[in-house]
């Protein structure tokens, strides 16, 4: 059963890339981005790069969100851990990434501190349901797929009356950080990146929809296709893509039909707005301050707010200088661009946060695409 | 087992080991008469040799001609009962793999014992039991041991620690640095079944169909493999770090290349359910009764039927060919035709499998 599946995998990826030839104009390059580290990865472990013609370029976009915390929240989470004597609840990926002079939460917990591993807001909740003398804090990340578990985190934690519970917020938005990316000119006045469509996150779009990215489509003439996460939902948005930039087209459309409406899932969105706002302005990495690009926790929930219930003071967040994760994260750069890329960072020893996740553009190259790149084949024997 | 048994001591027996409520304390490892009674009610009646029976501080043997390999593994896994196997048998599969994957037949083990204060007796017994199973089954002897005691919260029940001796015949040479390109790459079996296993007892999975660890001793299989073609040039069972981790020692040992067919190697359906879910690699995932064997390309067809004619080697399957590669790449056609790394690990996939 699961080999014919398999098999017929292949061979509509064979007839997908076939579709996608025959559909380029050979007299141009095409520049997708596939916004999504999920996607990133998709690309990299299946090797659909070798299914495109060498005038498709995917270029590696920011929605990977273990990449995108700037080194200052990294540190400030040290911090938590370390000073605040709580119980730090993380994801595994963010417990290596590293923050200034190399700390982070893997060398903090090896110090002491008491970082513990989750799965999910659940495991959170209930390390602060089995330690109710300790503060428990949920190191909160990830786009909009992500908030709707941590909004019934804080809901439940406040039904079930647990005082030692908060979150620690970084969820950021997808469009915010498309618009970025877009609005970003050199000083010239060309755009930093050349772009001719998004390849959008479906389970993004599961949640808000399709309707935010109109924006882009109507302003910045950028068509967007919402793809999932199978190597064959990315090769056919791409052909999606392509033709739309055939035709000059720029609508969004959605290849992943499955889960995605136009409106998304309302009661989702409706807890999310309950519990959380608009930040004015959030720092990304690589991106800079982004305004209205990330979530706080409302007053109403301030109870729950690891930022005001701790105060947290790091004194000078710093980037690793030699680590590009910032241009490559806008896209202006491609990992083997950074000079240090496999020599010094590799995923055994991380110097920047797109190594560390499996969704980051350094690590998905460094682990599945680097042969392409390394010196031809030398005969030896 | 380490301390001199006196005879008088063991004269006396107040009353035989409660295997059923009895726990351990720390007199189990003291050298008196609680450690003298646990040796030989349950070490020595389980493991019954000739050699350990006569109860030295050292075993005593001889061996027939050809080079000794020698082996040594600790195990600490995590349940210490799993589906398909506990870390008794596991610690007798474990060394006698080993010493067969370097074409070696497999005599005799050592076994070491660190328990845990309050450690159920009635748990120790079924783990003696499993090793002396699987010892018997494999043809070992388990000849020489010893046991010591933690105090309760400095170990988490038990560890073990096996060592083996074997011999390996004259003629046979299998070691990773001899892969050479164009030669072909084969498993015995599916991929990942110990480690999903274990993982999915402990994070309480369930699945429609409870999935075994794969935990066998392998020496009779590669014997048959040996003697069919004794040409072979690499064995090695992936364990930690799966086939992935394996395949890229071997390829730095022997300074090839790798390239595997993802469509061809033997996965379960409910090993890659698992994986998704766990968020894990099956490549990646360990194994205890599974075997990689490397050999040239003329020989690849009967080696492939010799282990297909073998119940551990049923679903063995040719996964890929040794490349020229100064670089040593590890790599993979994908099933949708595309080619990808298969890169060494990077960190711990999944603690205390083993
Ligand atoms: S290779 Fe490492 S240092 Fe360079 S950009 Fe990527 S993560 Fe940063």
């Amino acid at each position: 059963m699961k080999y014919i599946e398999e098999f017929r995998n292949a061979e509509l990826a064979q007839g997908l890339s076939r579709a996608i030839a025959a559909a380029v104009d050979p007299q141009r390059i095409y520049r997708f981005m596939e916004f999504c580290g999920g996607h990133t990865h998709a690309i990299a472990r299946y090797g659909v790069e070798d299914l495109l013609p060498t005038n498709v370029r995917m270029i590696h976009g920011p929605g990977c969100p273990v990449c995108v915390l700037p080194v200052g929240r990294v540190d400030e989470a040290v911090a938590l851990a370390t000073q605040h004597d709580v119980i730090l609840c993380t994801y595994a990926d963010l417990m290596r990434v590293p923050g200034t002079n190399y700390e982070s939460l893997i060398k903090a917990r090896s110090k002491g501190a008491d970082v513990r591993m989750v799965y999910s807001t659940l495991d959170a909740l209930k390390i602060a349901a089995d330690n109710p003398e300790r503060e428990v804090v949920f190191f909160a990340i990830g786009f909009e797929t992500t908030t709707p578990p941590t909004a019934s985190a804080i809901k439940q934690a406040q039904a079930r009356g647990l005082k030692n519970f908060s979150v620690y917020c970084n969820h950021v938005l997808t469009p915010a950080a498309m618009r970025a990316i877009l609005g970003a000119y050199t000083d010239e006045g060309a755009p930093n990146v050349i772009l001719d469509g998004f390849v959008g996150p479906a389970h993004v779009s599961a949640v808000i929809g399709m309707r935010p990215y109109e924006e882009f489509t109507r302003d910045y003439k950028k068509p967007v296709v919402i793809a999932g996460f199978e190597p064959l939902d990315v090769m056919q948005a791409v052909l999606q893509l392509i033709r739309q930039s055939n035709e000059g087209r720029a609508d969004v459309e959605n290849e992943y039909a499955r889960a995605v409406t136009l409106e998304g899932n309302l009661k989702a969105q409706a807890l999310t707005a309950e519990v959380f706002d608009l930040r004015d302005s959030f720092e990304w990495r690589g991106l800079g301050a982004v305004p209205l690009s990330a979530l706080q926790i409302r007053p109403e929930f301030a109870a729950f707010d690891a930022e005001k219930r701790f105060r947290v003071e790091v004194p000078n967040p710093k980037e690793n200088k030699a680590c590009a994760c910032g241009e490559i994260l806008r896209g202006e750069k491609t990992p083997t661009e950074c000079k240090i890329f496999g020599t010094v960072c590799t995923p055994d020893n991380p110097m920047g946060a797109c190594m560390v996740s499996s969704e980051g553009a350094c690590a998905a190259h460094w682990t599945y695409g680097r042969f392409r790149e390394a010196p031809p084949l030398e005969k030896s024997a | 087992m380490n301390a001199p048994l006196d005879k008088s001591l063991r004269k006396p027996k107040a009353r035989a080991l409660d295997l059923k409520q009895g726990r351990i304390d720390m007199s189990h490892g003291a050298g008196g008469r609680a450690m003298a009674q646990l040796i030989e009610e349950l070490f020595v009646g389980q493991f019954d040799n000739a050699i350990l029976n006569r109860e030295h501080d050292a075993a005593m043997f001889e061996l027939p001609p050809g080079r000794v390999v020698m082996s040594t593994d600790t195990f600490v896994v995590s349940p210490l009962f799993f589906p398909g196997g506990n870390i008794g048998s596991l610690a007798v599969h474990g060394t006698v793999n080993d010493l067969a994957m370097g074409g070696g037949v497999p005599k005799y083990l050592t076994a070491g014992f660190i328990l845990e204060e309050g450690f159920p007796l009635s748990d120790l017994a079924e783990i003696v039991k499993s090793m002396a199973k699987a010892a018997r089954e494999a043809g070992v002897a388990i000849v020489t041991g010893d046991t010591k005691v933690v105090e309760r919260g400095k170990g988490d029940g038990i560890f073990i620690n096996t060592a083996g001796v074997g011999v390996v015949p004259d003629g046979i040479e299998v070691c990773g640095d001899r892969a050479r390109p164009g030669d072909i790459v084969l498993v015995s079996g599916t991929l990942g079944d110990h480690g999903v296993a274990v993982m999915s007892k402990r994070e309480n999975l369930s699945f429609s169909t409870e999935i075994l660890s794969d935990s066998q001793s392998l020496n009779d299989l590669v014997a048959d493999m040996l003697a069919s073609v004794p040409g072979m040039r690499v064995l090695r069972d992936p364990t930690r770090g799966g086939l992935a981790a394996t395949l890229n020692e071997i390829a730095h040992q022997s300074g090839v290349g790798v390239e595997l067919a993802e469509a061809a190697i033997p996965i379960r359906g409910e090993v890659k359910s698992a994986c998704e879910l766990l968020g894990l690699d099956p490549l990646y995932v360990a194994n205890e009764g599974k075997l990689i064997a490397i050999c040239p390309p003329e020989n690849a067809e009967r080696l492939l039927a010799v282990m297909q004619a073998h119940p551990k080697g049923r679903e063995a399957a040719i996964v890929g060919h040794v490349l020229d590669d100064a670089r040593c790449f590890v790599r993979m056609k994908t099933q949708l035709g595309g080619t990808r790394m298969v890169d060494w690990l990077a960190g711990e996939q999944l603690p205390r499998i083993c």
